[in-house]
This record gives C-alpha cells, structure tokens and sequence, in this order.
C-alpha cells in the first residue's frame, strides 16, 4: 500500500470520527441571542459607545467647572441652604449659556440674521478639523503600525517650511504653484517622520525619543531659517516669513465670506485614501501585521525595519500635508514657528479619540475643531475661559484610555475582550 | 480534604465549567486528565481564588470557602505550581519564597537568615537539595520547579497543584518530580495534578478524573491503558501512533556544517552543528527545553544574525540571506511560539493565511489586496486542514491552539517546499489535532520533502522520526537511529554520550 493513500484513509477516517466532538459546540450556537440583540451587544461592548460616553462625562465634568468658574455661581452658593434655587438657576444660566455659546461658536449661530451668516461658524468648525483630521490620520496610521509618532510638531514645522518657502519664495503659474507647495509639504514631512523611522530601523532607537527630539530640532531650525534671508521677510525684524502667494494659497470653497478653503476636501481625499491603504492595500497590511506581532511578521519573511521606515514617511508626510495646509489655507499672511499651533499633539488626541480608524479619526477631528471654534466663541460670549474646553478635551481621553471607568458609570456589560478570552478556553 | 461541589463557571454563553464535583483525599494524587480547554485550567483558577464560580462551592474539610483571591487560598492552604514559574529570576530562592510574606525584624528590616532556614528546612525534609542563595536565574529548570514548590509548602499546603508540570522538564528529571510527589503524599499532602500526559497519569496517580467540554466525564483507575484513557478524553477513539512506511531518502536537501550561532549576551548557543537532512526524511531532533534547538532553528530561518557555518539547501547556501529569500527557496516553518512567531492574534484566518505573501501574486494585485482570492484560498484551506472556526473572517485569537496551529501548517504547506521545519509542531493542542499535525507532517514527508521536526516530547520524537538528532547545551551530542530507547535518549539529553552505534550520516562530517 502506497503511503499517501494511507495517510488519505486515516484522515477521513479521522474526520468522521471527528464529526460527534463537534456536536456539543452546537447547543451553544442555539443559545446565542438573536441577531438583533448580537448588535446590541456588539455596540454596548464595542469602543464607539465608550467614546460617546466619554464625550458625554467629559461635557458633564465640564460643566461643573464652568460652574466653578463663574461669579453669580460661586456667589449664590455661598448662601444655597438659606435658597437653593439661586444658585441651581446660577449654575443652571453659567452652563447652558456657556454650552449654548459653545454650540452657536461651533455649528449654527442663531444670534445672526440669515442662514448665510448663521451657518458661518460651522464652516470654521471645518476649517479648524481640516489640519487636525489629515495630522489625526498620520498619528494613527503610525500607531495602527506599532508607532508613537509623538513627531507630528516637527514634521509640520518642516513641512510648513517647505511649503511655505515654495509659497513665496518662487512664482509658479496659479494651480501648479498650490500643488507644487503642497508636495514639498508632503516631501518635508515625510522626510523629518522618515528620519526617525530608519533611526528606530538601523539603530533601535525608540521612535518615542527621536521624534521628540526632532521637534526641537526643527522648531529651533525653523526660527533660525525665519531669521536668514531665506525665510525671513525682506524688511520683517521679527521671525516671520513674506506672506504666501495668490497663486500658492489653497482657494477658498465657499467663497470669500468663509474661511474654508480647498484643504478640506484634500482631508477629506486623505481620509479615502488612508482607508484604503490600511484595511485594503497589501503595504497597510504590512503595517498592521508588524504593529500587531513585530515577531510573527519577521518570521513571515517582512522586512520590519524598512516597514517602519515606510509607515513613518507615510506618516510623516501626512502631518506634512497638514503642516502646508496652515500656510497655504489657514495663515497666509506669513508664518512664524508657532505655525503649528498644537496641532501636530492635538492629532495625538484625535487618533486616539478616532481609534487610529481613518473614519473614526475623520469625526474626531470634526469634534475637536467645533471644540476649537466654539471654544473661542464662548469665551467672548460669556467670559468662560476657553481652556475649559481644553479641559473637556483632555478628559475625553482620559475617558477613553479607562474603559472599566465608563462602563461602571453607565452600568454597560463587561468588557468583550475578557469574553473572548475565556471562549479561546472554552470551546478548544 | 478538599471537596469542590457543582462548580459552574460561565464566560458569556460559554460553560466552562459545568457543576464539577472534585474530592482530594489528604495523601491522594489527583488526577485530572484532559485537553486543551476542557477547563481544567478554569476549575483551577476557581480554587486558586482568580476566578469566582457561577454557582457550586468550594469545601476544605467540610467548611465553604469563600476566596477573594490568591492570598485567600495561600491562606486556607491550597498552594499552586503553575506552569509558568512565578519567580524574579534575579532573587535568590530564599527571596523568592519569602516575597510576599516576608519575615521581617521589628522595624521592618527584612529577616533573611529566618528566610534561609525556612528554605533549608523544606528542602531538608523533602529532598529537594536547593541552595537558599542560589540565584534562581542560574538555576535549572527542574530546580526552579522545586522552588516554586518550597514556596507552597512554606504556606503550609495542605493541598497541592500542579499544573502540566512536567512539559518543561527532561525525562530524569520528571521521574524526579514524580518521586517528590509520591514523598508529599506520604507526608499527608492531597495533590491535584493536571497533565495531558498519559505515561505520568498511569505510573503516580492514585485517582484520575477525566474532563471533557467543561465537565467531568469520568473516573478512571490508573490500571487503565493509555488508549482508554486518549478515548475518554477526546470521546472517541484515538490512533495514538502515526502510521507510517519506512523513509525514501532522495537526493541532497539539507546540509548544516559547522553552524555556530551566539546571543545577545555572546553566549555560543549553538555550537559548531553538523548534520544533514535528505528529501524524504525526517530528522527529528530532540532535547531539553532551551539546548539550542530553538537558536538553530532560527538561524536556518535567516532569524539570527550572528550565525557562522553553512547551511545549504539542495546546494545552495542559505546562511546570509533574508528570510524573504530563504522562504522563497522553498521552506516552510512552524516555529515554536506560535502566539508569538507564527500568527497575529487580531488578524483574521485570512489574513494570517496570507502573513508571508503580502507581496505580489497570487494575493497582492497593483498593491491591494485582492480580498476573493484570499477568501476563497482560506476556505479551500479551512476544508482541506479541518479547521473549525466560524469562518475566514474571525480573528485566529479566537480559535483553540489545535485550529490555530492547523492554520499556520496550511499556510506553510501550501507553497512549493524543498525544506519542512516544524518546531514543537503539537505544543499546546489537543490529542484529535496533534493525530492529524502528525500525519500531514509524514505526508509532507513522503512527498519528498526534507522535514526536521523539534520536539521536546519523546512520544512524538518516537512517532515521527526516521532518525533522531540530540541536542545538549548547544552541541550535537548524537545522531541515533529512530529505534533508539528512551532510557538512551533520556541520558543523551541529560548530555551523556550514547554507546549506541552512530548513525552513518553524521561520520561524513566528522
């Protein structure tokens, strides 16, 4: 008997016999709940209800502040036993108009005649999530590969730059010069985010480090160059570059009247085309497999080095494109090197919020500019200090970061992963 | 006596545990027989006091515990050795065992000298002969074991458990244990040992309870035969030897010489290695836990830099290249930590199926990935390798460790091999898994393949090999034919030179 036929008939043998040791398996199929209370379940043990728990805890905690904040609030709880409902009302007017001021700053301000101008703000709130949605995608995407790209600062200042040099420094005809610009953004980011990934490929170095480091490297690199006559403008003593061409600067979408300007849609391309690297693309798969399991990719014959290097140029220029939207779409008037404006950290934030999902980083960033543009809009309606939103923010993460604390709060079921841990026990 | 009545223990709508009843005589071993997932590991973790049961109780002589945690247990006298040591490698064993009840002077200055007694008076009245000061990571692992075992017994451990103690030890030094366990017993310790070992059952244990899908589906005497016991825990019967027809050795295949290979710290971990696998023949090669076996195999795979020598397949030299290279001439592997090496717990079957061709044809297309052909490659697998899982879809985390490893086999199987390297290719699954690993294996085999199998189980060593390699602290210590007796190769990988006759390949090199 030849020996693969009888390796064939033991292994048939062997699945039919096997058959039975499926069955007990089966009664357990039949007791899961029906389909609509699996989604249930899904949502209530997935991350897109924590997040928007977060967000409600977060405003909630808000509020308190702002009540500590204000005068009338403090004041009429320093007599609550004699008449308590002063200081509810008190506390009740501070929030609600600080909320209400936050919403009209942020989507629709209702105070102002006409749909045209009450739609203003959120066309602002657009413009704002603009840099931090396409830098948001770049922090993500190097956390999806196992990277903390702390970096996004000095790859926008570079690539702020770099854009903005191009902006001013040369005459391109209108359009060419826009694209050209935002290329060299693109290449400048890319290149400073690219730096840190073949240190962490050649040398180990934690990409944590470097990246920050880089940050002063550039920051300071910047400020210098704004003093040569590189950068500089001709006759400028402060470090403050010449204003960006006409036929550099992103076009407004809407119209003069609006701030916002071609950058949006550009996040919005970005957006798609992230989506597609990562969860379609066989270099995004890269990505994912040596930011989940470094080991089993190398085993599986992936360079992991040179996909470092790859996820951090791809990151990089990312936050590069966010960097020339600041001097191509948002301050056109010239730049200094406090261009970046937080961003290149906020994005920190808004991946986390978005759980490094393209889509999910897209409505975060949308969070965070109406959180960005109504912030300031409460603050000269009501005189609440817009760091409170800050404050929100930053307890929105903190939220995020502690699921159990959520969940307790809301009473939701436990966590789904400690589920499946306890089926890969179960059902071997 | 410890008496566990109609434990349940449910995670979501799966029963792990399903109204177990356990009584541990003082002076009794325990046994508790099963595969990977039965939940043996769950019914131990609830008297360990990590878990909390659903519903039953726990009783020590007669009175319902309740136990919060670990401490509780300590406390009540349930000690645990669990598989995977518990120890600070840079403590000393009298450290180790007094973390966390540390006897201390008043003031709060630690009490060593009390400490060291405490070790030395254990060690005395078992046998164990463990130096209080020894470092444990210069310790062997049997010795550590038996620190793990101190520590217990230095609660006061009215109840022992070991859990699949002996998969870390050599043959000798599992007869060792053994000898340790029938000594606790005689001293009034009631043990509870959990293994998937049939030998070990048979030859220590006084009771043996038998778990299957959460619950206890027999009681066995251990005059039962081996093959009773495999059919009671898979709950069908079991072929416990592969069949297989005596090897065709073809043409060159594999050829190592003079492969050395240091670490990190410098260290030769592999030393001066000679050996030579033909096409159609399996090399099985056989060792300690940690004698270079895992070194050598990552230098074949390009996984080692500082590796010296030369490895050639069918001629060519493989030493220098990268793995992308070395798995493009035609080898397959299956490493050892298949959590950590060979698959990614979050991705799906899909995409592990396809962890090691993300680029170019036949799953990569203009740089996407083209998701039918994937999808239906996985399906033809799933159906081919018995893979039981929902779908391609589902992470592979989800998957026991038999599926999971039939998937990672898949994946190396179904390119054109020249070269077949499994690593502990049965480690961690289920008896019903490793008989169909086995066959595909010899199948891959006669299909001309040359296979090196590593194992650190001489059951599979002896199902599988055609002729047996040793390994010793990094050297080759012999290459003996597959006949070879266990007494043999237990003293080989104890670092004896064997007086059996060489085989005749390894005299080309010497």
């Amino acid at each position: 008997m030849s020996s693969n036929l009888t390796s064939d008939t033991t292994r048939s043998a062997s699945t039919e016999q096997q058959a039975p040791t499926n069955s007990p398996s089966q009664p357990q199929a039949k007791t899961t709940p029906g389909k609509w209370r699996t989604v249930l379940r899904e949502i209530s043990n997935g991350n897109t209800i924590i997040n928007i728990f977060s967000v409600i805890i977060a405003l909630a905690a808000g509020a308190i502040l702002i009540g500590l904040t204000d005068e009338e609030v403090r004041e009429s709880f320093g007599y609550f036993f004699a008449r308590p409902t002063d200081a509810l009302r008190a506390f009740w007017d501070a929030v609600a108009g600080a909320y209400s001021a936050l919403f009209q700053g942020a989507i629709y301000n209702f105070g102002r005649p006409g749909f045209l101008n009450g739609i203003k703000p959120l066309t602002d709130t657009l413009t704002y999530a603009t840099p931090l949605i396409t830098a948001g995608l770049g922090v993500g995407l190097a956390f999806r590969s196992g990277l903390f790209n702390i970096g996004g600062r000095g790859q926008m200042l570079i690539a702020a730059g770099c854009a903005g040099w191009i902006g001013f420094g040369i005459q391109l005809p209108w359009g060419i010069h826009m694209i050209v610009a935002v290329v060299a953004g693109i290449a400048g980011g890319a290149l400073w985010g690219g730096l840190a990934g073949l240190l962490k490929a050649r040398s180990g170095a934690h990409e944590v480090i470097t990246t920050i480091m880089l940050n002063y490297v550039a920051f300071y690199l910047l400020s210098y160059l704004l003093r040569t006559p590189l950068l500089q403008a001709p006759g400028q003593s402060n470090s403050k570059s010449a204003p960006t061409a006409e036929t550099a600067v992103l076009p407004s979408l809407l119209g003069e009247r609006y701030t916002l300007h071609f950058g949006f849609i550009l996040a919005i391309l970005a957006t798609i085309g992230a989506a597609w690297l990562i969860s379609r693309s066989s270099l995004g798969f890269r990505f994912r497999a040596v930011g989940e399991n470094p080991h089993a990719a190398r085993v599986a014959g992936i360079n992991v080095g040179k996909t470092y290097v790859m996820a951090m140029l791809v990151s990089g220029g990312l936050l590069g494109l966010a960097g020339s939207f600041q001097v191509l779409g948002t301050t056109t008037s010239g730049f200094t090197p406090g261009i970046d404006a937080g961003i290149g950290f906020d994005a920190i934030t808004v991946a986390l919020l978005g759980r490094s999902r393209p889509w999910g980083i897209f409505a975060a960033g949308l969070l965070f500019g109406a959180f960005k543009s109504g912030g300031f809009a409460m603050q000269a309606a009501q005189g609440i200090p817009a760091d409170i939103v800050v404050v929100i923010q930053a307890l929105i993460v903190l939220l995020i970061a502690a699921p159990p604390l959520v969940r307790a709060i809301f009473r939701l079921p436990h966590d789904g992963s400690k589920l499946t841990d306890s089926k890969k026990v179960a059902t071997a | 006596m410890l008496e566990l009545r109609g434990i349940t223990k449910r995670f979501g709508t799966v029963t792990a545990n399903d109204g177990i009843d356990l009584i541990v005589e003082p002076g009794q071993i325990h046994c508790l027989l099963g595969e990977n997932g039965a939940g043996k590991s769950t019914l131990m973790n609830i008297l360990y006091g990590l878990y909390h049961a659903d519903e039953g109780e726990i009783l020590l002589d007669g009175v319902s515990q309740k136990f919060a945690g670990p401490g509780d247990a300590m406390k009540a006298g349930i000690g645990m050795v669990h598989q995977h040591f518990m120890l600070v490698p840079v403590f000393t064993v009298a450290q180790n065992v007094m973390l966390g009840h540390e006897p201390t002077h008043p003031g709060g200055r630690l009490d060593m000298a009390a400490a060291r007694d405490l070790v030395r008076r254990i060690s005395n009245q078992f046998g164990f002969g463990v130096d209080p000061d020894a470092l444990i990571e210069d310790l062997p692992v049997g010795i550590q074991q038996r620190v793990e075992i101190i520590k217990a017994l230095s609660r006061d451990a009215q109840v022992l458990v070991f859990d699949e103690p002996t998969a870390v030890l050599t043959p000798q030094e599992t007869d060792e244990l053994i000898a340790i366990m029938r000594r606790l017993k005689a001293e009034g310790t009631g043990i509870v040992f959990i293994t998937h070992k049939l030998r070990e059952v048979r030859e220590v244990a006084d009771t043996i309870s038998v778990m299957r899908h959460g619950q206890i589906v027999g009681q066995a005497s251990p005059t039962a035969s081996s093959s009773e016991l495999a059919n009671l825990m898979v709950g069908r019967p079991v072929e416990l030897t592969v069949k297989k027809n005596a090897p065709a050795p073809g043409d060159a295949g594999l050829q190592v010489s003079a492969l050395t290979v240091t670490d990190e710290r410098g260290h030769r971990v592999v030393d001066d290695v000679n050996f030579q696998v033909r096409g159609g023949e399996i090399l099985a090669i056989a060792g300690v836990q940690g004698n270079g076996q895992s070194e050598l195999m990552e230098a074949i795979m390009g996984l080692r830099s500082a590796s010296h020598g030369s490895v050639t397949l069918d001629g060519k030299e493989l030493l220098g290249s990268s793995v992308r290279q070395i798995l493009d001439a035609g080898v397959g592997y299956v490493p050892e930590d298949r959590h950590v090496d060979a698959m990614v717990a979050e991705f799906s079957l899909m995409e592990n199926m396809m962890l090691d061709r993300s680029v170019g044809l036949p799953f990569v297309k203009y740089g996407t990935v083209r998701q039918p052909v994937v999808d239906q490659f996985t399906r033809e697998r799933m159906a081919e390798f018995d893979v039981r899982a929902v779908g391609p879809h589902i992470p592979i985390g989800r998957l026991s460790g038999g599926n999971q490893q039939k998937v990672v086999l898949a994946r190396e199987l179904s390119r054109d091999l020249r070269l077949f390297i499994a690593a502990q290719p049965t480690r961690g699954i289920d008896v019903g898994s490793i008989e169909f690993v086995h066959q595909r294996i010899v199948r891959t085999r006669d299909a001309g393949v040359a296979v090196v199998v590593v194992s650190t189980e001489l059951d599979e060593i002896a199902a599988l090999a055609d002729r047996i390699l040793v390994m010793y602290q990094g050297r080759v210590i012999g290459i003996v034919p597959a006949n070879t007796s266990r007494e043999d190769l237990g003293l080989m990988m104890a670092g004896v030179t064997p007086t059996t006759k060489e085989d005749p390949h390894v005299q080309q090199f010497n």
